[in-house]
């Protein structure tokens, strides 16, 4: 799971001559592959960016367990529930370390989830569609993982030396994610005539939210422009989705499912598949909280978070006394 | 009832006991108060869904029948279950989840000490294995029953709601009967009532440290682990875990 649509903390790339003494040394260091570690000096926009594509990224790990969570307690077999419980887990492991992440650049855990929820800050649309049958956990782990891993494989030499490494540790784990989510839809794809159509409708209510995770293209973007000079953004967006669509349509045919785009097609002249664009309408309006389950994905959050206030609160009151009798021995 | 029968009911309550709390803990999966306790949540889930396959499996071999740990896992009825009580009420607020934990942990770590000795090599094995894991869970949930009770009043308040309101399911998993006797008989087993000493002496250790005061009513509600009266809980939990085996019968997932 990673961030979309982040806005790059800056007005536009600058030239050399624009640059101060130090910002020339920091992006001298960036050219030349060094990573930037948090004690060393950095922009305070580099900093800014960074804290909302990490803090974005957490969060979308973390309300990423909602709609495979609402699959745990119905799995169909011992395994696949096993399996389901290890994934979910790891999501709420990589928001753990992508918090750290954050931490190392001055903001902390509890503020940035007040700041998740409180929308101030968003994560990936792609949670705010509904998981409706067990071929959608398929579906979740083949598409939504497989476009994550896109966006991340690149992210691993990103600049900013914890990001970095939280993201080589993460691909690790999202492979395998993508792969059980695969072999799910191999099951269904090759069971029953009710499974196919389960594995068929899953495909065709994810395709378009998994395109939309890489965001509106951005080839023209300032804000892009200057992410991708300090190396905070590898790709464009528009590469990416291309990639993801030439990657994953032999995977649908070798399914034997249909991709729902009736103009997609092999271009010999690109070497590249071509394809409808997904409905950016669709996207603006999940972005601003008109997705599917916008409203019950953060209203499961809060009610976490609020009705967990007195186990908070109750384990440090806990630590303090207990740190209290031990200053008293 | 033969040995093989006994056997069969005993590696069933210990099967169903996993199942069912390991089922009830994953609800939470998602919702937990903070970070740390997701993950903790769903790695104890993990390790019950994990033992669950190992019992069942093993009394699906010892029935005989075709019947694998999926079959009995998905395509019995509430009476066919045979786990105590405890473990299939409900979560109520994450203190009681933590505390029926607690009670079920302190059972199973002396249940297991116990099975990793038992006269069935295959039964001892698996026993060896899921120890390892249930004397982290608790260690975890003592520390948490600790924390929360003596933590705020708030915490306190609700710890202590949520033993009295379990306390009553506390004594079933000591009560024995048949197929606790023929288990003893053949030491692959032991009495259930001999474990409540060491589980007294623990429970009243760590409920000491959490400033609980533990119910003085000896009452205890039973039929879960004989199947002759469960709680209306089960029936619900079923409906939801087997839903999808139940409406496409044959299928393969």
């Amino acid at each position: 799971m990673y961030a979309q649509m982040i806005k790059t903390a800056s007005t536009g790339v600058k030239s050399r001559e624009e640059m101060t003494e130090e910002e020339r040394r920091f992006q001298d260091r960036i050219d030349a592959g060094e990573k930037i570690e948090p004690k060393d000096w950095m922009p305070d926009d580099y900093r800014a960016t960074l804290i909302r594509q990490i803090g974005q990224h957490a969060h979308s790990e973390i309300v990423g367990q909602l709609p495979e969570g609402n699959w745990i307690t119905r799995a169909p077999t011992l395994e696949r529930k096993a399996i389901l419980l290890a994934k979910v887990q790891d999501e709420a492991g990589h928001g753990l370390y992508l918090y750290c992440a954050a931490e190392t650049l001055g903001v902390s855990r509890d503020e940035l989830t007040e700041d998740l929820l409180s929308g101030k800050m968003k994560y990936s649309s792609i949670f705010n569609y509904p998981t409706l049958t067990w071929a959608d956990i398929g579906a979740v782990g083949w598409l939504v993982d497989g476009a994550a891993i896109m966006n991340q494989v690149p992210l691993q030499r990103t600049s900013f030396g914890p990001y970095s490494r939280a993201m080589i540790r993460i691909c690790k784990e999202e492979s395998f994610h993508q792969r059980q989510g695969y072999d799910i839809m191999m099951k269904m794809a090759q069971g029953t005539p009710e499974q196919k159509r389960m594995a068929q409708d899953a495909l065709n209510r994810f395709w378009y939210p998994s395109l939309m995770m890489f965001g509106p293209s951005d080839k023209d973007s300032i804000h892009s422009a200057q992410s991708m000079a300090w190396k905070i953004k590898i790709n464009t967006n528009d590469e990416l989705r291309q990639k993801f669509v030439d990657q994953t349509v032999p995977q649908a045919e070798y399914l034997g499912l249909s991709v729902p785009d009736e103009n997609l097609k092999w271009n010999e002249e690109t070497g590249h598949y071509d394809f409808t664009q997904p409905d950016w309408t669709e996207f603006f309006d999940v972005i601003k909280g008109n997705g599917p389950c916008n409203t019950d994905r953060m209203a499961a959050r809060n009610k976490a978070w609020d009705e967990g206030k007195w186990v908070r609160d109750g384990l440090l009151a806990h630590a303090r006394k207990r740190a209290a009798r031990v200053a008293a021995e | 009832m033969t040995r093989d029968e006994a056997l069969f009911e005993y590696l069933l309550r210990l099967g169903d006991n996993t199942l069912i709390l390991g089922h009830r803990v994953s609800e939470w999966c998602g919702h937990a108060p903070v970070l740390e306790e997701d993950i903790a949540l769903a790695n104890t889930a993990l390790d019950l869904i994990g033992q669950t396959q190992l019992w069942l499996g093993l009394a699906g071999e010892v029935e005989g029948k075709g019947r694998d740990a999926d079959k009995l896992a998905f395509l019995r009825d509430a009476w066919d279950f045979r786990n105590v009580l405890l473990v299939e009420m409900p979560n109520g607020d994450f203190g009681r989840t933590l505390m029926r934990q607690f009670l079920f942990d302190a059972f199973h770590s002396i249940l297991l000490g116990k099975l990793m000795k038992s006269s069935d090599p295959r039964v001892a094995e698996i026993a060896e294995k899921a120890s390892k894991e249930v004397s982290y869970h608790l260690e975890r949930s003592a520390g948490t029953v600790v924390g929360l009770g003596d933590g705020t009043e708030e915490s306190h308040a609700r710890m202590q709601a949520a033993l009295e309101y379990l306390w009553p399911y506390v004594g079933e998993m000591f009560t024995g009967d048949a197929v606790d006797a023929e288990m003893a008989a053949a030491g692959v087993a032991s009495d259930p009532a001999s474990l409540r000493a060491d589980y007294d002496a623990l429970v009243g250790r760590v409920l000491g440290d959490a400033t609980l005061a533990i119910p003085d009513s000896p009452f205890a509600h039973k039929g879960g682990k004989t199947g002759t009266m469960h709680t209306e809980h089960l029936g619900h939990l079923l409906t939801q875990m087997q839903w999808l085996q139940r409406a496409y019968p044959g299928a393969s997932w």
